[in-house]
């Protein structure tokens, strides 16, 4: 779904992101994204783990979680929500969308960033 | 014959503990849970204690385990309280003792006591001497290192090793003082704890290995370290890390079998029917090894605490989780996964060990046991989950 007032952003063309594969992007004046091509579908977080300095796209990802690379916890790729320690908080989630094979992020930005 | 228990009593309030009522509730176990702890805080997590908690890095309240979620799994909290004795009440269920005299009874016990520091013998009492396990201690280090000059740590294992890691950047002479030849050969073997332990000079911290501590040196506050070759380290602020002996006295007076932790079978169980083990203070059996093994790492803690719910709730388990610990020292995150024996092989499979970014493996008789990494999560988190898919 997504949501009125939203900027898209251009990630890639989807043929460049089959399933299994994630990519990350740095829209401006955001925090690096990363998007996961699942089995069911295009999900979009915060790349980095709540918990500490790690980047999600290296995670695993098995169903709609991926298990952050360091300690472990693992997010519900839907929600964000981690579902135990060390993490105790969600990771941003962030609409996706394809356009014309084009995957797109959709998010509020925050003032102009130009 | 498993019924599931009216009543558990946790005892242990850290990660174990709480991670085993969180699996309880998780798969569905509603009678009454009690989780009693020796400390005053809520569960909170240890391993920043070493790195970024005594940098200043990572606050109190950033170490706290729980969030609101926890709010809901109606579990009586006994902070405080440290278990004395387990026994057999009149009506036949599990009693703990408590120090302050009290007891509790109830129909299965998980007992997630823990370890604690091994302190050096024989050097009680001298201000500036520290072990590093709780908040507490932590908090005292971290005094004690704002107004230091010199330290010394005694012991390069991980506790030592990220100590130093912490101290290199607070403009200290960093000294640590290693008995056995080669840092970390124990759990990494002696080549990947020799790349390792390279770190330390790299960032200016003096590494004497096989050098063995005769005493330390002072009146009321620690002046010195002396080795028994008679080298004598000037200290104001000593930090002993090695190694970390499992609580288990505790449980001296019951039935419980003790051999450097509570022994317990693969699924958890102690000799005891109706009373668990798990976390630092349990050695347990694993079935792939067929030996006998206390493991002190993070992870460890976690998967035990999902296994003894599944043991206790008679629900079926996955399969035996692969053995995972992780460290950062000096800006690099190293992460270990599989067993290690001295006579793997170990294969550098990505990266370069002069770089201090790679992945290496331990290979046995051809297959791929074990996997170390030095700053490379993504490809070390591939090498580990092949081990897990390998051994199911
Ligand atoms: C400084 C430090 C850094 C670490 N870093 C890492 C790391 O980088 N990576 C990693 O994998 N692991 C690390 N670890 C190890 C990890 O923290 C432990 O494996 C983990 O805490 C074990 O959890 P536990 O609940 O079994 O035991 P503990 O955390 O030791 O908790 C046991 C609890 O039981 C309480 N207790 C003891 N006796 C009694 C009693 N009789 N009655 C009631 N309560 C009692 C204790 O007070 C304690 O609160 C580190 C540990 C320390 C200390
Ligand atoms: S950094 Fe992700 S769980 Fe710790």
């Amino acid at each position: 779904m997504i949501h009125p007032g939203t900027t898209p952003f251009a990630v890639c063309e989807l043929i460049t992101l089959p399933v299994g594969e994630v990519v990350t992007v740095t829209p401006p004046g955001m925090a690096p994204i990363s998007v996961f091509h699942t089995s069911d579908g295009l999900y979009a977080i915060d790349d980095t783990c709540t918990h500490q300095d790690a980047s999600l796209a290296d995670g695993w990802v098995e169903g709609c979680t991926v298990e952050c690379p360091l300690h472990e916890a693992c997010f519900d790729l839907r929600t964000g929500v981690p579902s135990g320690p060390p993490a105790k908080i969600a990771v941003r989630t962030h609409d996706v969308s394809i356009v014309d094979g084009t995957v797109l992020l959709h998010f509020e930005q925050k003032g102009d960033t130009r | 014959m498993n019924t599931v228990p009216n009543s558990i009593v946790v005892l242990g309030a850290s990660l174990a503990g709480l991670s085993a009522v969180r699996a309880l509730r998780e798969k569905g176990y509603t009678g009454r849970l009690v989780v009693a702890g020796s400390e005053t805080s809520l569960p909170y997590d240890r391993p920043p204690l070493s790195k970024e908690f005594l940098t200043g890095d990572v606050t109190d309240e950033d170490l706290l385990l729980m969030n609101s979620d926890d709010d809901t799994l109606d579990v009586e909290w006994r902070m405080n309280s440290t278990a004395t004795g387990l026994i057999r009440s009149p009506d036949g269920l599990h009693r703990v003792t408590f120090d302050d005299g009290s007891h509790l009874d109830a129909d299965a016990v998980v007992v997630a006591t823990g370890a604690r520091a091994r302190t050096l013998p024989g050097h009680f009492g001298l201000a500036g001497v520290h072990t590093l396990r709780s908040v507490d201690d932590a908090r005292a280090l971290r005094e004690s290192l704002s107004r230091a000059q010199n330290l010394v740590i005694v012991g390069a294992g991980f506790i030592g090793a990220e100590v130093a890691s912490s101290a290199a950047g607070m403009s200290l002479q960093v000294t640590v003082v290693e008995a056995s030849p080669t840092p970390l050969a124990g759990p990494l073997g002696i080549e990947l704890g020799a790349i390792c332990a390279g770190q330390h000079a790299v960032h200016g911290v003096r590494l004497l290995t096989g050098a063995v501590v005769d005493a330390l040196l002072g009146d009321d506050a620690v002046e010195a370290v002396r080795l028994s070759d008679g080298t004598v380290l000037p200290a104001d602020v000593v930090v002993v890390g090695i190694g970390a002996v499992p609580n288990v006295e505790w449980a001296g007076g019951s039935e419980l079998m003790i051999d450097d932790g509570f022994l317990t079978d693969s699924s958890c169980r102690t000799n005891l029917p109706g009373v668990y083990a798990i976390g630092d203070c349990a050695r347990t059996f694993d079935e792939a090894h067929q030996v006998h093994h206390r493991s002190e790492h993070w992870s460890n803690a976690v998967t035990q605490a999902a296994t003894v719910a599944d043991t206790i709730m008679a629900t079926p388990s996955g399969p035996a989780a692969i053995p995972y610990f992780w460290s950062h020292q000096y800006g690099k995150m190293l992460q270990f996964a599989g067993t290690r024996h001295s006579t793997d092989e170990v294969r550098f499979v990505d990266g370069d060990p002069g770089t201090g970014t790679f992945v290496a493996t331990y290979d046995r008789d051809g297959d791929t046991v074990g996997v170390f990494a030095m700053n490379n999560p993504r490809l070390f988190t591939r090498y580990k989950k092949q081990l897990a898919r390998s051994r199911a």
